[in-house]
């Protein structure tokens, strides 16, 4: 669409951005203050430069802390992605199974995060839930407050429980929007199943792959609730995400000037990682 | 000649096509149909992978209300497939308790403030961004998606230090401003994609006749973009209810949202399970409701308004 050119249209965004404001730069503000400071109470604070940046850069906590969450993102990814594609494949195209099938794996989208770890917390517990009791009368031994191979397995299972939905809706109504006469054509022309998927589909779910592939990203970079509600962070720190980890530092703690400093470090990331898919985005659109 | 040459390729061109077309119209509809069918043998077994996954989602699901409905004896003593002696007391405990049923109310009042505040501010923003372009747009409407991207663990600290100098602290309008960092920008987003589907001419037809802006806005526009406003208020609603670290963290007794008190069902006698899951199995009920009014509309809420 044509946009005209209009500076008044500031008047518009205002309310916004009086809003956005108020809640989201003075709190960054207040983030950066403290985050070249010192204190020792009492509200007395010194200046200490970069010295709370350095100390985080070389701290092996934050690192791992870090690398646990890139590896986490990762197997999700991978796990939820193509069973999102696979199942939005499968679901009915028309009829009463649709909106069926969309408020079924809609449900675990709204249930408030920490109900979701409580919900995984008692089914995975081996005394009284349903996974856990079966999966060691099975023979495995499995128990998640102390192992933290089956901790991870855990987490990781109920963030595909939680979110796969969202790709497979995304993937969806990618699906939904390819008009009959293309697939008329395909079967017309002999393409093989994987050609359809490939030739036709594929290209038509691009747009809401990249946006399913990045909110899952982004979502679970920043993971806090349900692995904190599963367990703890534990056992040891074998399942600290960096969120857990700034939450201990910050609320837990209360060091400020260290918690300052990790915020800002891992709001960049994200930042970076936002301007990456905003870019990759807009340029999407201005080819189409 | 070129000229002559190119009108008889493409006259062969056409002609192709219309032989295509022939093709395809002696294949009749049915015959279509059946290649369709013989190709599609898979077609006949597709409800098996749906039915699984939802099965799968189910289940976890299931576990939890068939706990809320048992004794904690029962919970402990022995695995139930089914409560053997249903009990009703674990609901009966939240209603008739103030400190449970207020989490409930606590969090509907600010879950609902700040939907109303979020689709408030963002209607206006939302059409200054769909229909006009203005100094700083593109650099504003990447800001504001940062901060849809903020992790909110980043915001907990400075937020409760914001909101303890204001003596907001415990008050609903203080979690509903603070969800307002993530739920605004998401509101804008879905609203712009609604709203660029709406032709200009609309508009301009409207100023021609002699509306006025807000006139105009409030008589005509909305309802057009009514689905959009749904659309919105529900992602809305849904991650300011699901979200849990920003509204415990500005809240102690007074506001405190359901979720948080159910932490409270650790006491020294032990875990109590039954209460736990009824608690949670209520939860559930504000979402499962809200999702059949917008069941055709949440994967284009969930693209941002852009499928």
């Amino acid at each position: 669409m044509e946009k005209t050119w209009n500076n008044k249209a500031w008047f518009l965004v205002l309310p916004v951005l009086v809003l956005v404001a108020f809640s989201a730069v003075i709190p960054l503000m207040t983030v950066v203050n403290y985050s070249v400071q010192d204190t020792f109470g009492n509200n007395v604070f010194f200046w200490a430069g970069t010295e709370w940046f350095e100390e985080l850069l070389s701290s092996s906590r934050f690192w791992e802390a870090m690398v646990r969450n890139l590896i986490f993102s990762f197997i999700i990814l991978a796990i939820e992605v193509p069973l999102g594609i696979f199942i939005a494949l499968n679901m009915p195209k028309k009829g009463w199974g649709v909106p069926v099938c969309l408020v079924l794996m809609a449900l675990p989208l709204l249930i408030p995060w920490n109900v979701v770890g409580t919900i995984w917390q008692v089914f995975g517990r081996n005394d009284i839930g349903l996974l856990g009791y079966y999966v060691n009368a099975l023979g495995i031994d499995y128990n998640y407050v102390q192992d933290p191979f089956d901790a991870w397995v855990t987490v990781i299972v109920m963030d595909v429980w939680h979110w796969t939905s969202l790709v497979v809706l995304l993937c969806y109504a990618g699906l939904v929007s390819i008009p009959d006469a293309f697939y008329q054509a395909a079967k017309i022309d002999g393409a093989s199943r994987w050609a359809v998927f490939r030739y036709i589909q594929l290209p038509k779910m691009n747009r809401v792959l990249l946006i399913a592939v990045l909110l899952r990203f982004m979502d679970s970079f920043m993971i806090y609730t349900e692995p904190f509600v599963v367990t703890g962070g534990g056992p040891g720190n074998s399942t600290t995400f960096l969120s857990i980890d700034l939450v201990k530092t910050a609320l837990g703690q209360f060091d400020l000037g260290p918690a300052a400093a990790m915020s800002l470090v891992y709001f960049l990331i994200v930042l970076l990682l936002s301007w990456v898919f905003y870019t990759v985005m807009t340029n999407y659109d201005a080819e189409r | 000649m070129s000229g002559a040459n190119e009108r008889t390729t493409r006259q062969d061109r056409v002609s192709e096509t219309t032989a295509s077309e022939a093709l395809a119209s002696a294949m009749s509809q049915d015959q279509i149909a059946r290649l369709m069918r013989r190709r599609g043998e898979e077609s006949r077994w597709w409800w098996i992978v749906p039915t699984v996954y939802i099965i799968v989602l189910l289940l976890p699901i299931y576990w939890l209300i068939n706990m809320s409905f048992k004794t904690n004896a029962e919970i402990v003593s022995s695995l139930t497939l089914y409560p053997h002696q249903p009990t009703i007391a674990n609901y009966v405990t939240i209603f008739t308790d103030a400190s449970w049923y207020s989490g409930y109310i606590n969090s509907i009042t600010y879950v609902v403030m700040n939907m109303v505040i979020s689709v408030a501010a963002a209607l206006p923003a939302a059409y200054a961004f769909s229909r006009y372009r203005f100094l700083g747009d593109k650099h504003l409407f990447f800001w504001l998606l940062t901060n849809r991207m903020a992790p909110p663990a980043v915001f907990a600290l400075p937020f409760f230090q914001l909101y303890s100098a204001f003596g907001l602290i415990d008050t609903h309008i203080a979690v509903a401003l603070a969800h307002c960092l993530f739920n605004v920008p998401l509101a804008v987003w879905i609203l712009e994609g609604f709203m660029s589907g709406v032709p200009k001419e609309i508009d301009e037809t409207a100023y021609i006749d002699g509306y006025s802006f807000p006139r105009f806005f409030i008589r005509i526009f909305m309802p057009l973009i009514a689905s959009g406003i749904g659309v919105a208020c529900f992602f809305c609603f849904m991650f300011s209810w699901v979200e849990l670290l920003i509204a415990r963290t500005l809240t102690t007794t007074d506001a405190k949202p359901i979720a948080a008190t159910m932490t409270r069902t650790v006491s020294a006698a032990g875990m109590d399970w039954g209460l736990l899951a009824a608690a949670g199995v209520l939860t559930l009920i504000p979402g499962a409701l809200v999702i059949w009014f917008v069941r055709n509309y949440i994967a284009k809420g969930f693209a941002l308004g852009r499928v």
